[in-house]
């Protein structure tokens, strides 16, 4: 047992690493937020990453429930199969969580005017909202909100970088 | 009596004294071949009061020649210093090379009150006096006197009024993507002067939009962490929230009159444009469409509203009459055209266009013509807004890697940079002339 909590300490530290070191090379001078406070760790090696209702799982990155991030094309809504299961998984926890609500941050790339952009963001958070109604989730749980290209999680003006900031984050603000 | 208090009212120092922020530094990029000889010949300073660091003639003559279109004279160049007609010597002015001076003064005002700014322009081929004026001006608000009597050279000799005695609106972003990022609403003088923060804040600020009357702002907010549109007071600071409705409060328009406002508002299920009533909040609501419908624009009439609509595919300038029937496609070069600016006369709309997608630049769209022409050369420009005499167009842009401000004349002759040392500068918004 002792060895299973320091191995998903261990992982969970390096995973939290990666991210470090991935945001020190775009930003270098932003600090790091503190480390995610690590989930009842004595259980979760005995959790299915499957188990799509099961609120360990959104810290497990074993889990689809880990990935908060939809990514789009460019003046494009649409969501590309490849996203599809992550929806699914979140649909899934929050309609089996009556407690859970999800802001769906809507965001665009740099190109193009700063007003049509909260449009293309909203309409991407919309994308990600509807096969989660469809899906049965209860709009009271879920709130789109666009920032447009006010938000960026990179600024190089390259096309590496625009891909990344085209996207939806699925932000949970109750588990 | 009344206008004159209007007048003072309106000035400089009236604003509230916010906070102080960092000022825009302006380059002049390229200017006009064969740009106008001037001498703007230094004032005498004929006040009881201590004469400012920046001379008036000085401000003056900064002016002239951040438009392009004048080349002032260097002062030391200069053999005499007239103050009074009488005596200009033309024989030396003509030898000097030089079509125009302008000379004049600055007097105590006879009531005591601040001063008062006595200039002439003489036409140095001629003789003749083409200006004579006294231009009262409010305690310490000789800068923008300086820019009043630059608006009447300019316009005597240029056929068309000067925009110097306006200010800009724009948006600051500092320590951005850091710990500390901060986005400040900034109101400066048009030559960069004066930057006042009229609103700071954690949160994104955007789409700052004058009223008719140069004293209040809307803009949009996410200080609650959704959009909002704000309408604030510059001169009491009083700050309003004018539209909060669920999903997105953007694109603030002020209609001519400086009634009602303009929006764009997702409360439909996607972006539309509304018209609100700021006395009733009457709120209307002109296109119903599933496509996003933003960037409102009054024609100076107020009897049209311009508007960006992806309706057909791609974002495109729309127009419809103010009660939202009349729909009309607008521009049809290039797959993006966005984010209208109307100028002088409703035949220029200066938007932001690309052609596939990878450079995004300024172009005039000539409603007579039905051309375009392409104005800036930058690869991400966005946010045109016409100087209120319609000669020059304020935008953001890109300069390795940091947000700057440009302007570029109507006719593409005429190129400056406004830099800010500390930030990142976006969302610039030309005032109307302040009377």
């Amino acid at each position: 047992m002792n060895t299973a909590i320091r191995f998903v300490a261990l992982v969970l530290l390096a995973a939290f690493l990666a991210a470090c070191a991935r945001d020190v090379r775009e930003e270098p001078t932003a600090p790091e937020p503190p480390p995610p406070r690590p989930a009842p760790v004595e259980e979760v090696d005995r959790v299915d990453p499957r188990d799509f209702t099961d609120a360990r799982n959104l810290d497990n990155p074993d889990s689809l429930l880990s990935q908060r991030t939809i990514y789009f094309e460019f003046d494009r809504s649409n969501v590309r199969a490849q996203f599809r299961p992550i929806i699914d998984a979140h649909a899934a926890y929050i309609r089996a969580n009556p407690s859970a609500r999800v802001i769906l941050e809507g965001h665009a790339d740099e190109r193009g005017s700063r007003e049509y952009n909260l449009g293309l963001g909203e309409r991407r958070g919309n994308a990600v909202e509807q096969p989660m109604q469809a899906g049965g989730v209860s709009g009271r749980q879920i709130e789109v909100v666009s920032y447009g290209e006010e938000r960026p999680v990179c600024r190089d003006s390259s096309e590496d970088c625009w891909q990344r900031n085209r996207r939806v984050e699925i932000v949970y603000t109750a588990r | 009596m009344v206008s004159a208090l209007r007048a003072v009212a309106l000035t400089g120092l009236m604003l509230l004294p916010l906070l102080a922020s960092a000022q825009l530094r302006i380059e002049i990029i390229d200017g006009v071949e064969g740009a106008m000889p001037i001498a703007v010949v230094p004032f005498a300073w004929e006040s009881q009061m201590p004469e400012p660091a920046s001379p008036v003639h000085e401000i003056i003559s900064a002016n002239l020649a951040r438009s392009g279109l004048f080349e002032p004279m260097a002062e030391d160049e200069m053999i005499e210093r007239p103050i009074r007609p009488p005596e200009v010597r033309f024989g030396s002015w003509r030898l000097l090379r030089v079509d125009h001076i302008v000379i004049g003064r600055v007097i105590d005002a006879a009531d005591g009150i601040g001063q008062e700014i006595e200039y002439h322009l003489l036409d140095v081929h001629s003789g003749r006096i083409l200006l004579s004026q006294a231009l009262p001006v409010a305690p310490g608000d000789l800068r923008f006197g300086a820019h009043r009597v630059t608006d009447a050279v300019y316009e005597a000799l240029i056929g068309v009024p000067g925009a110097f005695a306006t200010r800009i609106a724009y948006v600051v972003v500092t320590d951005i993507g850091g710990p500390d990022e901060l986005f400040e609403l900034v109101v400066a003088d048009a030559d960069g002067f004066n930057p006042q923060t009229v609103v700071r804040n954690t949160q994104p600020l955007l789409s700052p939009a004058w009223a008719p009357d140069g004293r209040r702002l809307a803009y949009v907010s996410f200080a609650t962490g959704r959009s909002n549109v704000i309408v604030q007071d510059l001169f009491t600071g009083q700050t309003e929230v004018v539209s909060s409705s669920p999903g997105i409060n953007g694109a603030p328009a002020w209609s001519p009159d400086g009634r009602r406002l303009a929006v764009s508002l997702s409360r439909g299920g996607s972006p539309d444009i509304w018209v609100i009533d700021l006395d009733s909040r009457a709120h209307q609501q002109l296109t119903h469409h599933w496509s996003i419908n933003t960037e409102p624009a009054w024609s100076p009439d107020g009897n049209r509203i311009y508007f960006t609509s992806d309706r057909a595919g791609r974002p495109q300038i729309h127009v419809m009459d103010v009660d939202g029937t009349g729909l009309e496609r607008v521009t049809w070069e290039g797959n993006y055209n966005a984010r209208a600016s109307i100028g002088l006369e409703e035949r220029y709309l200066a938007v932001v266009y690309s052609e596939g997608d990878n450079d995004f630049r300024i172009a005039i769209h000539d409603r007579e013509t039905e051309r375009l022409r392409v104005l800036s050369n930058g690869r991400l420009d966005e946010s045109p807004s016409f100087a209120p005499n319609g000669s020059m167009v304020l935008y953001g842009s890109r300069e390795n890697g940091r947000g700057v401000l440009a302007a570029v004349s109507a006719d593409g002759r005429i190129r400056q940079r406004l830099v800010d040392s500390e930030g990142d500068v976006r969302e610039p918004a030309w005032s109307p002339i302040l009377r």
